[in-house]
């Protein structure tokens, strides 16, 4: 049984101008020791999907329905009081702004200590421990020191690495990291993957990351979910993805990479915006972008089915299997390019 | 400023094509102690000694983490900001110390364009004022004209000219940004200082934002500085590119140059830490993961400014000699590096990265 299985997930939001299908028909999942990418531009509903696994939506105005298995337990009807035992402790959010994410008036140790006597009974004197075990293990500098520091006393990364601590302290199963290294630096971003990677492989637990980079995704996911405009359009592993990419909105994203390895005369660009998700396109939801819109596209929403020849992968296209492999070859030679 | 520092703005200044020479530009921003007798007690150096030229027509990238002075210095030269130290010369005359007044000339032909589209522009304007500003303030054209050449620029940067008496509100990130474009090329500046100007949007509008900008200025032939930290949007966007760490530039080299041989550690650390869209690459690759974060530029480290964080540190030398910006034997003029021990060749391992020997200047 997967650790987390996702099926038809749909959470719409009723606002004044009519109802916001933020995800609408979401379906993936997740085993333990895995690590699931979930790509897409802002607005495509990632970070809603991983809001309402967690129960973090506003109640007021919020719908949703399918189902959110965590190790057999449906998330989507859980009791409040059950969610808050699951939270923090057998699933784990880490949030792309880390100084919003800490509570500014106490010392990240207090925090910190609070996230474990929560889920545990440990005295105050073992749960500061641990929490010095834990920061020390993120790579922050005299620990022992900075354990009473407030959190506007660390940088940028330091923060985003105390915000690792606290995800980790109850050794989750499930990890969600939702674009946690968007608002950094490179050489940070690459200090803080290699830290997500290395904790991740000593307590095997299972991560979702939620991000709108492809390099990043290329280089610590095992499966990808690409969304455009609340929809799973594509899935598969780390290499059906990037060697052979089916869906069209796959193909727009990845020309349009600027590269580092590669010169480039002109970025391939997809044409227009990103469509509203209050009056979402009829048929396929790209089809008003795409370069290869065909009149069924405009009528009739493609089903997201496996591509012939292995199941694992799956698309959500109404282009034919001949066109898509030439093409899906033609932009990888493109990218390829000169090098 | 070192021998082929000022040898190298020489010969630019005899090739007669440049448009903006920075010579040894400084900006510090004091730190004042006590309640009622303020007296300076530190200064934050942003900025500390930055020279380059910027030929007509080119593309300059600046790159760097965020707090290396790189927007400070935009601002200098756009004098938004006054500089501590340094000169500025636009079309060999040195602006660094003209009053409003007579600046104003100089406003037509330099603009720029902010990175974020939501804050720049005025929410309680329309469209059409905004980009018309800067034709009002100049005083060019009738209110006729003005109308036109107005909707003549949002067509150029592919915005729908009946969208004229729009809000800002109205229009979604890579479309503002598109009104920010529109607005920069009013007045036909010759250069644009573009200070991030694609990073808060979206990677597919990301690259219709750098194709127009790439339109623009084979078009109108401008000459862009642009700022920003993601290397690949630098790479795919500059002709020449700068690496700034702690308010000085590390190293400076055209783009091949510094993309498939980097000389300065830092610059090497940079490009190793970019995540690679190739899962094959990504995963056999070996990054060099930096240590700890950017010092504090209010008390820079000795010497060399990177040594605190260098896998070449060498004790003795690096923190207390500091490097000059020079070219070495062996490798082209135009390529400059700020290091006692620059990298023999690209990529390194992790092994090689940390065994460098001195190279002489």
């Amino acid at each position: 049984m997967a650790l987390l299985e996702v099926k038809d997930l749909k959470t719409y939001f009723s606002t004044g101008d009519g109802v916001v299908k933020a995800v609408d028909g979401v379906s993936f999942s997740i085993e333990k020791g895995e690590t699931l990418g979930i790509v897409g531009e802002s607005g495509s509903g990632k970070s809603v999907t991983c809001l309402t696994i967690m129960g973090l939506n506003a109640k007021r105005n919020t719908i949703s329905s399918g189902e959110a298995l965590f190790k057999g337990e449906d998330l989507l009807t859980a009791k409040p009081g059950r969610l808050r035992e699951l939270r923090g402790n057998e699933i784990a959010m880490i949030f792309q702004d880390p100084m919003t994410s800490l509570n500014p008036v106490h010392t990240v140790g207090k925090q910190l200590v609070e996230a474990v006597q929560l889920h545990s009974d440990m005295s105050k004197q073992q749960a500061r421990a641990r929490a010095l075990e834990l920061l020390k293990q993120v790579g922050i500098p005299r620990a022992e020191r900075r354990i009473d520091d407030y959190p506007h006393q660390f940088s940028g990364g330091m923060r985003q690495r105390v915000m690792i601590a606290m995800s980790l302290i109850n050794n989750p199963d499930l990890l969600i990291a939702d674009e946690p290294t968007t608002a950094l630096d490179v050489t940070t971003q690459a200090q803080i993957l290699a830290l997500i990677e290395r904790l991740q492989a000593e307590y095997n637990s299972a991560v979702i990351m939620i991000t709108h980079d492809l390099g990043v995704v290329a280089e610590i996911a095992d499966d990808i979910v690409v969304m455009y405009a609340a929809e799973v359009v594509e899935g598969g592993s780390v290499d059906d993805i990037f060697h052979s990419p089916h869906h069209p909105y796959t193909w727009g994203l990845m020309g349009s990479l600027p590269r580092l390895n590669t010169d480039v005369d002109r970025l391939a660009q997809i044409s227009g915006q990103p469509p509203s998700l209050l009056r979402p396109p009829s048929g396929c939801r790209f089809h008003p972008r795409c370069p290869y819109v065909m009149e069924i596209c405009r009528t009739v929403d493609p089903e997201l089915k496996p591509v012939p020849g292995d199941q694992n992968h799956l698309q959500a296209c109404h282009l034919d299997e001949a066109t898509k492999e030439q093409e899906a070859a033609r932009l990888l030679g493109a990218v390829a390019g000169v090098s | 400023m070192t021998g082929a520092q000022s040898e190298m703005v020489l010969e630019s200044r005899a090739s007669g094509d440049e448009l903006l020479v920075v010579e040894d530009l400084q900006k510090y921003f004091p730190i004042s102690q006590g309640m009622i007798f303020q007296r300076q007690s530190a200064a934050v150096q942003a900025v500390d000694g930055v020279s380059f030229t910027v030929r007509e027509g080119e593309t300059i990238g600046v790159v760097g983490e965020s707090g290396c002075g790189k927007s400070t210095m935009a601002r200098c030269i756009m004098k938004l900001l006054e500089p501590t130290g340094g000169r500025i010369l636009y079309r060999g005359r040195d602006i660094t110390k003209l009053s409003r007044t007579e600046m104003r000339p100089y406003r037509r032909e330099m603009m720029m364009i902010f990175q974020d589209p939501y804050a720049s522009l005025n929410p309680r304007k329309r469209v059409g004022f905004i980009v018309a500003e800067a034709l009002e303030v100049h005083k060019i054209g009738t209110p006729a004209e003005v109308k036109r050449r107005v909707q003549e620029l949002l067509e150029v940067v592919g915005l729908n000219p009946e969208h004229y008496n729009r809000f800002p509100h109205e229009f979604s990130g890579g479309q503002r940004q598109r009104i920010g474009i529109a607005r920069a090329l009013a007045v036909n500046p010759k250069l644009i200082v573009c200070d991030e100007p694609v990073s808060a949007l979206d990677v597919s509008v990301q690259a219709q934002i750098l194709n127009l900008l790439k339109d623009l200025q084979s078009e109108f032939g401008l000459t862009y500085i642009f700022i920003a930290h993601d290397l690949n949007v630098v790479r795919y966007i500059s002709d020449r590119v700068l690496v700034m760490y702690l308010g000085q530039i590390v190293e400076s080299a055209t783009r091949a140059e510094l993309y498939n041989d980097p000389k300065h550690p830092y610059t090497g650390a940079l490009l190793s830490a970019v995540p690679v869209p190739d899962p094959d690459v990504g995963r056999n690759r070996k990054r060099i993961v930096l240590e700890g974060d950017v010092p504090s530029p209010i008390n820079p480290p000795s010497a060399c400014r990177f040594h605190t964080r260098c896998p070449r540190f060498v004790e003795g030398h690096c923190d207390v000699e500091p490097p000059e910006l020079v070219s070495r034997a062996g490798i082209p003029s135009s390529h400059l590096a700020r290091c006692h021990y620059p990298l023999e060749r690209w990529p390194l391992s992790e092994e090689e990265m940390r065994r460098g020997r001195a190279v002489p200047a």
